[in-house]
């Protein structure tokens, strides 16, 4: 089908800082999108897994129902396959094996036991419910804090306790903290928890797996956000070389880090093909996705501050836990989240002494994953809450709470208490403007005056530095399955002058098929309807730890960029031999060798090297007219995008219900390649950042039940629960990327909860109601209204 | 997840329907618009061996002003109800409560008789006929018979109708051109099942004046007499409703269906226009 083309006319700004339409909108907003779920193959069967009902127990046996024992599989028939481990080099850290269909004990509802295949998907669940398993079912361990506690059960019985890794960052231990402790002024306490949450792109997982005889090569198509490392974990597990398997991506439907995750399903599947030597398709429907893969966000802060008595910090104390769930996933390990915890929770403020001990906590749930935002989301909303906190001690705004203690413009490149380096930005200046833009002076007067129905209006804010594109100096210290290093792109030239990027990098909703296309038209001033961008094939493009951690842009679009530029110079030196001139006499310009007699097209060079290679001139570079190369930034220590968001909200205290009137974000993403696209992504991650402040939880029973099957009882924001955001963006460029560009394809998402958190709790101060926990349900605020006493201190320390 | 396999039929008048539900020894199960059936079956929490669709007889989707009364047949939808396509007499309740049903997806296939039958409490059609003291009407095998609003939900999902019965319709009494109402349901967002209903209705003409507690864990709550809670702005005067409706003292529930109950008066009483 051709494309239609988007509005565009000759002159429109295509390069950098032009928001241009989307290249990806045609297919997505026509319903023309090719997802895993469109793949239909010859001979293909589906799958439907077996699934553990309780949370913790023994499998005592598995009875396959008589007459269909060859549509059934156990890990008894995949013996051969090796499990999913996870391993981190972090000191002291416990790896779990995550065998792919269970082994002899089960660890979390929902975790695969079996593997049933027919015709249909319901017939392959007709089967399933026929599968016998007889469990010896051992008590749950559900709640991290108390699973940490002695003589709790085991998730992993060899071990001693269920702690995947303890850390502890102690940062300017020589400055006494039991003299702060007894000293300063201000002293504020908070015991904070945000839910478990279940990530929940449209697109749920699925994989269409088939083996080719002609290849000897097994084609994995799989909703993934990072290809070349599932296939890396692939064919490690399935015992193959990595020459063997191909993994394809298509259209993704929203990755959020869920996509980041290799499955025990896609090994499955990837066996199964090569056994039954038919194309099988397994698509997660939405109860596999909420109830058995992986969950998100659990995180228990108990976090002391002390600051001066006008509000600055001297010290900041947190234990933290991270609800890991049962198992270590790959490539990121249950570590991550709560040891990234320990090393962001600063945020973007100066203090003199910080500690902070972290738990990685094993439970009888299913793992947790980084979620857009990873820990800085549930961070930010420790930190923001107790600066608040500080702002009340002190008698002074919020916000200028935040001045005090920001770090100043003046001082970036900055290296913060945790050895953070924030490469540019001025901070304050986007309180000062989201301050202005909400008008806060007018919310207060409207606080003064009260509502005419009875709800209470509340102010917060939230502000924090995104650490995104993140590499080899970062990552090595983690020890996980991957570390990012030079980023690669191929480009190349067909002989009709349409330039295909490939890169490792995959788009599951960022644009990157318009972006990147931005960038190569930034360089070469090729019309962006011209540039290809090849994303998700791992047959076809270049290795790459993939998309996650905001870094595709920065990463992919520098190489971009640089191997663009590379190939700009070899047009040059083929146009002016074409034009008969001296390479010093022709430029570049309007996407063609310009020179004195004339000007030669990307075109007419693209023919001339492929079909007339009579006419090129004697000492052409023999590389031609593709660039393969890569790309690091000049510092991998990261980009530090920053944002502040300010929200009013009202409260219905006599229902609990919140109701964001006003909602603003003051971003700095640096040089913004599309400023819509980052629009569009802000927005996105606003809206899960609401989900997380008002409305997802995934609650379990005391057995380790998860109780919301179904997006009846997981309620997802809304059109209506989202409002109208307004943006103001800053663009102050980074000094270390090839445009000056940052990551900042999760801000939204980790803002958001923090801001909301701190306007409920703004609107119920003067009720001497204050509510420490995610979501912020009607029930959470009618419960902290009834249970509110007199005794309930500003500051958190029990009087 | 995907349905277990299930035969499905659409006949056309209610007697072969009846007759193919009657023969299916208790495996079969009617269904109009499939908005809570076919979530259920989907789970397999439901898995009926035939699917008798209703939605081909012509007679369940007739609706007709008798006179002092209306009749709705019970496979109109909540969007012909809420676009009101037919005068259902009800002086604007019905289509403003329609309106929040769901999403318009849900709407348009989702009927009346479907919702009352399924008979889920937090559900707004259960908790409205009640206030409209709603007569339903039942055939079977054996016949025709009408149960009285009072009598249709015995519990959560549960109604005295028979297996191999339909309800075909309601019957309301029309309201004078006087009546006033006001329908208050409080829900976490737009489309979610209600967390707690409070209504009143007051036709004064016709000597009703009475209130609904719904969304409890049973049937909706009835007060008969509720002239002194429009009349008297005291919140105390609540309480024993809400004691006798089941609910329990201080708790979040209580708490919620107070504050419906509540402003469901203060709107009636301020004979607050209902957008």
């Amino acid at each position: 089908m051709k494309r239609t083309a988007t509005m565009k006319s000759p002159d429109r700004p295509q390069g950098i800082g032009a928001s241009l339409p989307r290249k990806e909108d045609d297919r997505f907003l026509h319903g023309r999108g090719e997802y895993v779920g469109n793949i239909r193959m010859v001979g293909m069967v589906d799958v439907a897994f077996v699934r553990s009902p309780i949370a913790h127990g023994h499998i005592v046996g598995i009875e396959k129902p008589a007459g269909l024992e060859k549509s059934v599989y156990t890990l008894a028939d995949l013996h051969d396959v090796q499990p999913i481990v996870a391993n981190s080099g972090l000191p002291g850290f416990r790896p779990s094996e995550q065998h792919v269909l269970a082994s002899g004990k089960v660890r979390q509802v929902g975790e695969a036991i079996a593997m049933c295949v027919a015709a249909t998907r319901a017939a392959a669940e007709d089967i399933a419910a026929q599968v016998f398993v007889d469990f010896e079912e051992l008590q749950a361990v559900v709640d991290m804090l108390e699973a940490r506690r002695e003589g709790s059960p085991l998730v992993h019985e060899h071990w001693s306790d269920n702690v995947f890794l303890e850390t502890f960052v102690d940062a300017n231990p020589d400055i006494d903290l039991e003299a702060i402790r007894r000293e300063a002024p201000i002293k504020v306490h908070r015991k904070l928890r945000t839910a478990r949450q279940s990530m929940a792109p449209m697109e749920g997982r699925g994989v269409v797996a088939h083996w080719d005889r002609r290849l000897s090569q097994l084609i994995v198509h799989t909703s993934a956000q990072m290809p070349h490392i599932t296939r890396t974990g692939l064919a490690h597990c399935l015992g193959l070389d990595e020459g063997q398997v191909r993994v394809i991506a298509p259209d993704v439907g929203g990755g959020f880090g869920y996509k980041g995750i290799l499955l025990p399903e896609e090994v499955c599947c990837g066996w199964l093909a090569m056994h039954l030597d038919k194309p099988v398709r397994w698509l997660e429907d939405r109860r596999e996705q909420l109830t058995a893969n992986a969950n998100c966000r659990e995180h228990d802060y108990d976090i002391t501050a002390y600051a001066t008595r006008d509000g600055r910090l001297i010290a900041v104390d947190c234990e933290a836990n991270v609800d890991s769930g049962a198992y270590s996933s790959y490539p990121f390990s249950a570590c991550l989240e709560a040891a990234q915890v320990g090393s962001i929770l600063p945020g973007p403020y100066k203090m003199d002494r910080y500690r902070c001990r972290t738990w990685s906590v094993a439970t009888n749930k299913p793992p947790i994953l980084p979620y857009r935002g990873v820990a800085r989301t549930g961070v930010c909303y420790a930190i923001e809450s107790i600066m608040d906190a500080i702002a009340v001690e002190a008698g002074i705004e919020p916000y200028q709470v935040r001045l005090r203690n920001l770090v100043e413009p003046h001082e970036m490149p900055y290296d913060n208490i945790t050895n953070k380096h924030f490469d540019s930005g001025d901070y304050p200046e986007a309180v000062r403007r989201a301050i202005a833009a909400i008008d806060l002076a007018a919310v207060r007067a409207r606080q003064q005056r009260g509502e005419p129905d009875g709800r209470r209006i509340g102010f917060g804010m939230a502000i924090f530095c995104e650490q995104g594109a993140h590499g080899t100096s970062v990552y090595h210290g983690w020890g996980i399955p991957m570390v990012p290093g030079y980023e690669p792109v191929v480009i190349r030239l067909t002989p009709d002058g349409i330039l295909e990027v490939r890169a490792g990098v995959h788009s599951h909703g960022q644009g990157m098929e318009t972006t990147l296309a931005q960038i190569a038209h930034e360089v070469l001033g090729i019309d962006t309807e011209r540039v290809r961008i090849v994303l998700g094939d791992t047959g076809v493009t270049p290795y790459s730890t993939g998309t996650w951690g905001s870094r595709s842009i920065v990463m992919a679009g520098g190489a971009l960029g640089k191997a663009a530029k590379e190939l700009r110079q070899r047009l040059l030196q083929i146009g002016a031999w074409l034009l008969r001139e001296p390479l010093d006499s022709v430029r570049w310009e309007k996407g063609a060798v310009t020179g004195v007699t004339g000007r030669r097209s990307i075109a007419d060079i693209a023919r001339t090297w492929y079909l007339a290679p009579q006419m090129l001139p004697p000492d052409v570079d023999p590389r031609g007219l593709e660039v393969s190369t890569s790309y690091q930034a000049k510092r991998d220590t990261g980009t530090f995008s920053y944002a502040c968001h300010a929200i009013v909200v009202a409260v219905d205290t006599q229902l609990g219900k919140t109701d964001i009137l006003d909602y603003v974000i003051v971003e700095d993403g640096g040089v913004l390649i599309n400023p819509m696209v980052v629009d569009g992504q802000v927005f996105g991650g606003a809206a899960q950042g609401i989900g997380t402040a008002l409305y997802e939880a995934m609650p379990y029973s005391e057995d380790g039940q998860p109780l919301a099957s179904t997006l009846a009882d997981y309620l997802l924001p809304g059109a209506t629960e989202v409002p109208a955001i307004r943006i103001e963006h800053m663009e102050t460029p980074a000094p270390y990327t090839e445009f000056g560009q940052k990551g900042i394809g999760e801000s939204g998402a980790i803002g958001s909860p923090a801001a909301i958190a701190n306007a409920v709790n703004d609107a119920l101060r003067p009720l001497g109601v204050q509510v420490n926990q995610l979501p912020i349900s009607p029930r959470v605020i009618v419960e902290a209204m009834r249970t509110a006493t007199p005794t309930h201190t500003a500051n958190g320390i029990p009087a | 997840m995907k349905a277990a396999i299930y035969q499905y039929a659409k006949p056309a008048t209610g007697e072969s329907a009846i007759a193919l539900v009657a023969a299916s020894e208790g495996m079969a199960k009617f269904v109009s618009g499939s908005q809570s059936l076919g979530p259920m079956m989907n789970l397999r929490l439901a898995q009926p061996e035939m699917l008798v669709d209703l939605r081909g007889i012509a007679v369940l989707r007739e609706c007709r002003n008798e006179g002092d009364t209306t009749l709705l047949g019970a496979c109109v939808t909540h969007a012909e109800i809420e676009d009101r396509k037919f005068d259902d007499g009800t002086q604007g309740l019905m289509p403003y409560v329609a309106r929040g049903i769901a999403y318009r997806a849900v709407r348009n296939r989702g009927t009346l008789g479907g919702s009352l039958a399924h008979a889920d409490p937090a559900a707004d059609w259960i908790s409205t006929m009640r206030a409209l003291d709603a007569a339903f009407l039942v055939a079977g095998p054996h016949g025709e018979r009408t149960i009285a609003a009072r009598d249709w939900m015995t519990g959560a999902f549960t109604t005295p109708l028979e297996a191999d019965e339909i309800l075909t319709g309601v019957r309301l009494r029309r309201l004078s051109p006087a009546a006033r109402w006001s329908y208050y349901k409080f829900n976490r967002k737009p489309g979610e099942f209600a967390e707690a209903i409070a209504i009143f209705l007051d036709d004064a003409p016709a000597g009703v004046c009475r209130a609904v507690v719904g969304a409890i864990d049973g049937p909706p709550h009835l007060i008969a007499n509720a002239r002194e809670l429009i009349d008297h702005p005291d919140v105390a005067r609540l309480d024993p409703h809400l004691d006798a409706a089941g609910l329990e003292s201080g708790s979040y529930e209580y708490l919620v269906h107070r504050v419906a109950l509540e402003r469901a008066a203060a709107m009636i009483r301020e004979n607050r226009k209902q957008l």
